[in-house]
């Protein structure tokens, strides 16, 4: 029981560090995906080359890159700030190929009918689409999170206090080498399932929001 | 300190690291695929128990970070007397999360096998097991493979997990690189890009087999 509890000291940490990834994601994956439709050619190719390129490398080597890497270049960042960034990084880049996801989700009448009232691109964007997209993209961003919720267990390579830095901790100290993992494992099967019930639940009533 | 000029010496021992990288990607799809179909042929048993059992199992495996298992089998298991090297562990780890996820990209394939095929072969006097070998298995493999592909990328991403049992893969090396030069950014970033190198033209080819498998159904 003791190492139960001592394991659950990590949750607040795994959880702060998958949402703050996440709104990092949600935010800076809306100008890549931008990016990736642009007209301009220069653009889009950056935008490709930059999701390609942080898709491609694991997330333990991003960490790594940031934490030892930068850390001899820059101000030294200390552990949790650097597993944020990282993982908000890649976070932008999977987010960004969801909105593409959504944006082709989004019928392509809603675009005309908005230009035959008259609307700019941008306004279009803005209160036409851009809502729609985001409903449309919550069950594949919910499945990324709850996959995020997992990877944020690499942060503790570097030292980040999450689940399973005090499971390993513990497996250190006690006798019981094997128990706080599996009890590291309940907890993430436990933090993992609900949310993707409230997921399914979310998305079906979302749907009916999103015109066809 | 130049960023670049040191690559070419850190090469041959990156190069050494990526070999087991591979290796050990190689070996966790070997294992870990055909039990994926194993596991995705008993979530359709008749039987309720066997069904519910291996739902089970699957939703447990998938919902555990391929970290946590991994250290189960290298830091825990030890404890109970049973020890594997960090090749072993890793291998084993990973086999075990390949097989939970691939049995839910197959069962998704062999669902989208037409009911008809099923009767068909039924007409035709095969049996369950003959149909499930020749005609549905087949089949639905196909249609699972781009999404096999796409995972088998992850498998290999993870592989870099194995570093934290002391695995001499690819982030291993740059990391003992950086450790006795203090170049860490150097020696990481050519290590990332060799993961990229990889990754990258993989997943090209996951939208060729989407476009190609396409033309077949």
């Amino acid at each position: 029981m003791d190492i139960f509890l001592t394991v659950l000291q990590g949750v607040p940490m795994t959880i702060g560090l998958t949402v703050s990834a996440l709104a990092i994601g949600a935010v800076g994956g809306i100008p890549l995906a931008l990016g990736r439709r642009s007209q301009i050619p220069a653009l889009r190719f950056l935008a490709v080359s930059l999701i390609e390129i942080l898709r491609g490398i694991p997330p333990i080597v991003w960490l790594f890159i940031i934490y030892f890497g930068l850390g001899t270049a820059l101000p030294q960042l200390d552990p949790l700030t650097s597993a944020i960034v990282g993982l908000g990084v890649i976070s932008c880049a999977y987010m960004a190929e969801i909105y593409r996801g959504g944006l082709s989700a989004v019928a392509q009448g809603q675009w005309e009918a908005s230009e035959a009232l008259g609307m700019g691109r941008q306004s279009v964007l803005t209160f036409i689409i851009g809502p729609q997209v985001f409903r449309v993209s919550v069950p594949a961003a919910a499945s990324y999170a709850i996959g995020l919720i997992k990877d944020s267990s690499v942060a503790y390579t570097i030292g980040v206090t999450e689940i399973v830095y005090f499971a390993n901790d513990q497996s250190r100290q006690s006798s019981d080498a094997l128990g706080p993992f599996f009890i590291a494992a309940l907890v993430y099967v436990i933090m993992t399932i609900p949310c993707a019930w409230a997921t399914r639940a979310l998305d079906a009533r979302l749907r009916m929001r999103v015109a066809r | 300190m130049n960023i670049f000029t040191d690559w070419p010496s850190y090469l041959p021992e990156l190069l050494a690291g990526l070999g087991v990288s591979v290796q050990v990607a190689l070996l966790s799809l070997a294992i870990g695929i055909p039990g994926g179909l194993l596991l995705a042929i008993g979530a359709g048993s008749k039987n309720k128990l066997v069904r519910v059992l291996i739902i089970g199992v699957v939703e447990i495996g998938r919902g555990t970070p391929a970290l946590v298992v991994l250290q189960i089998f290298y830091f825990g298991l030890p404890a109970s007397g049973l020890t594997l090297t960090s090749m072993a562990a890793s291998v084993v780890a990973l086999a075990a999360t390949t097989a939970a996820y691939t049995s839910e990209i197959l069962r998704g394939g062999l669902q989208a096998v037409p009911q008809g095929e099923t009767e068909a072969a039924g007409a035709l006097g095969m049996n369950r097991k003959d149909t499930l070998r020749f005609i549905v298995i087949p089949q639905g493999f196909r249609v699972a493979i781009p999404s096999l592909i796409g995972f088998a990328i992850l498998i290999f991403q993870a592989t870099s997990l194995a570093y934290t049992v002391a695995l001499p893969e690819l982030l291993s090396q740059a990391y003992s690189i950086g450790s006795t030069t203090f170049n860490y950014l150097s020696v990481l970033l050519l290590a990332g890009l060799m993961y990229a190198a990889i990754t990258i033209p993989a997943s090209w080819l996951t939208g060729r087999a989407e476009k190609r498998l396409a033309q077949h159904l």
